[in-house]
């Protein structure tokens, strides 16, 4: 039987992509940042998954606003890293369990959540970068150490869907892995955030103190993790924050009683606060 | 009856919410397009005739033209969009936050390395004496 056995919380943003793909990730501004994931690249070589459930959001490249699925879950054989106006970052080809994952979409369905279908679709830095941080510099002829199966969620046009339904998504995604047959090891990750705001006047915009709640509580109080309402995210941590939505999936993946095994927060990286949680299954 | 919004309190923030979405979709569209190649070469071909060729309002192609990019998100665009519009005209997403809090890109980089805009006297307008 497939099984969860871990889930990654992580920050996706782009100039993480570009430091690593440029070679400063030594540089005095960015150490600090990648320092924190040296644990976390050792554990995923100790403990590489077959399978990793991807979740993150799309910034307008496979969708811009002709189109805006809620959740879309990526069924095609293999995805390409898009060019988001200065070419595809140089990273590998992201390949997909498809099996598993059209398992999931049915299961998924099924079980009430009604999922956009992609057969085609490019995938940019929301994706890319979380795999960089985990698994290191890989180049375009390279291969990524495991399968990919992308779950897009909407976080552009407001509302993104509520913190509670991405909990409940959580739960239907490890109904819906449990009852695959093949004897799978399949990770789950919920990308974006933390704190901050790309846009207008407050541009800026960082509250440490919040986002570590927000971790302490995610971690031991998921179920109220979930209840934020999206004006607390959007007045506390930032308008671009209510990303923070999607890390709720990965932790309504994996158990209650699951057990943390890294942490890492540091401001800044760009505009935004990275924080990052490592959670075993227990 | 109208649906509340309870973010409309937060000050120095546009919650891009299916209004905004809607007034602004043309001007979106236009600057998405800029994310590729195809996009960028005929604007720079003929910027006014390839503005034209999206049905905006004439207060969003001038917004455009004038690289007012606060202007452009009263107007209905978001900063996922219009920052394809900075990066042709060579503005990252730092430095565009520079220009958009009039702090220029030097002082913002500065805030952001001391820790970024505290939250306090953040959260409401009234904090900012607005409305």
């Amino acid at each position: 039987m497939a099984r969860i056995t871990a889930g990654v919380s992580c920050s996706h943003v782009p100039a993480i992509g570009v430091a690593m793909d440029t070679g400063i990730t030594d540089q005095p501004y960015w150490k600090p940042c990648f320092d924190g994931f040296v644990k976390s690249r050792e554990w995923m070589k100790e403990n590489t998954p077959d399978v990793i459930f991807l979740v993150y959001n799309d910034h307008c490249t496979a969708f811009d606003a002709s189109c805006i699925p809620t959740f879309a879950l990526g069924c095609a054989a293999e995805f390409q890293p898009a060019d988001e106006g200065w070419g595809p970052r140089p990273v590998p080809v992201v390949k997909n369990h498809q099996k598993l994952a059209s398992h999931i979409a049915q299961s998924l369905i099924l079980d009430e959540f009604d999922m956009t279908i992609m057969n085609e679709m490019d995938v940019d830095h929301g994706l890319t970068v979380p795999l960089s941080l985990m698994f290191g510099e890989h180049g375009v002829d390279d291969e990524w150490p495991c399968q990919v199966i992308p779950l897009a969620v909407n976080v552009v046009q407001y509302p993104a869907p509520t913190g509670n339904r991405c909990y409940n998504l959580g739960k239907a995604v490890a109904r819906a892995v449990e009852s695959y047959d093949e004897d799978l090891n399949v990770m789950v990750f919920g990308t974006g955030g933390m704190s901050h705001q790309l846009q207008y006047k407050r541009a800026g915009l960082i509250n440490p103190e919040w986002d570590k709640r927000f971790l302490d509580m995610l971690v031991n109080d998921p179920v109220a993790a979930s209840q934020i309402p999206h004006v607390e995210y959007l007045r506390e941590a930032g308008s671009e924050g209510v990303e923070m939505v999607m890390w709720h999936v990965m932790r309504g993946a994996l158990k209650e009683t699951a057990k943390e095994v890294h942490r890492h927060y540091h401001v800044p990286a760009s505009n935004t606060a990275v924080g990052h949680l490592i959670l075993e299954n227990v | 009856m109208s649906m509340k919004k309870d973010y409309e309190d937060i000050p120095g923030t546009f919650v891009f919410d299916a209004d905004r979405s809607r007034e602004g979709y043309h001007l979106n569209q236009f600057c998405i397009s800029l994310g590729k190649q195809k996009g960028r070469d005929a604007y720079t071909a003929d910027p006014e005739a390839y503005l034209a060729s999206f049905p905006m309002t004439e207060d969003q192609r001038q917004a455009v033209r004038d690289q007012n990019w606060n202007r452009m998100l009263e107007l209905g665009g978001n900063v996922y969009y219009t920052a394809k519009l900075a990066a042709y005209h060579g503005i990252n997403f730092q430095g565009l936050a520079g220009l958009m809090t009039g702090m220029g890109r030097e002082e913002y980089r500065d805030m952001m390395l001391n820790g970024g805009r505290s939250i306090e006297g953040n959260r409401y307008k009234s904090e900012w004496g607005e409305e």
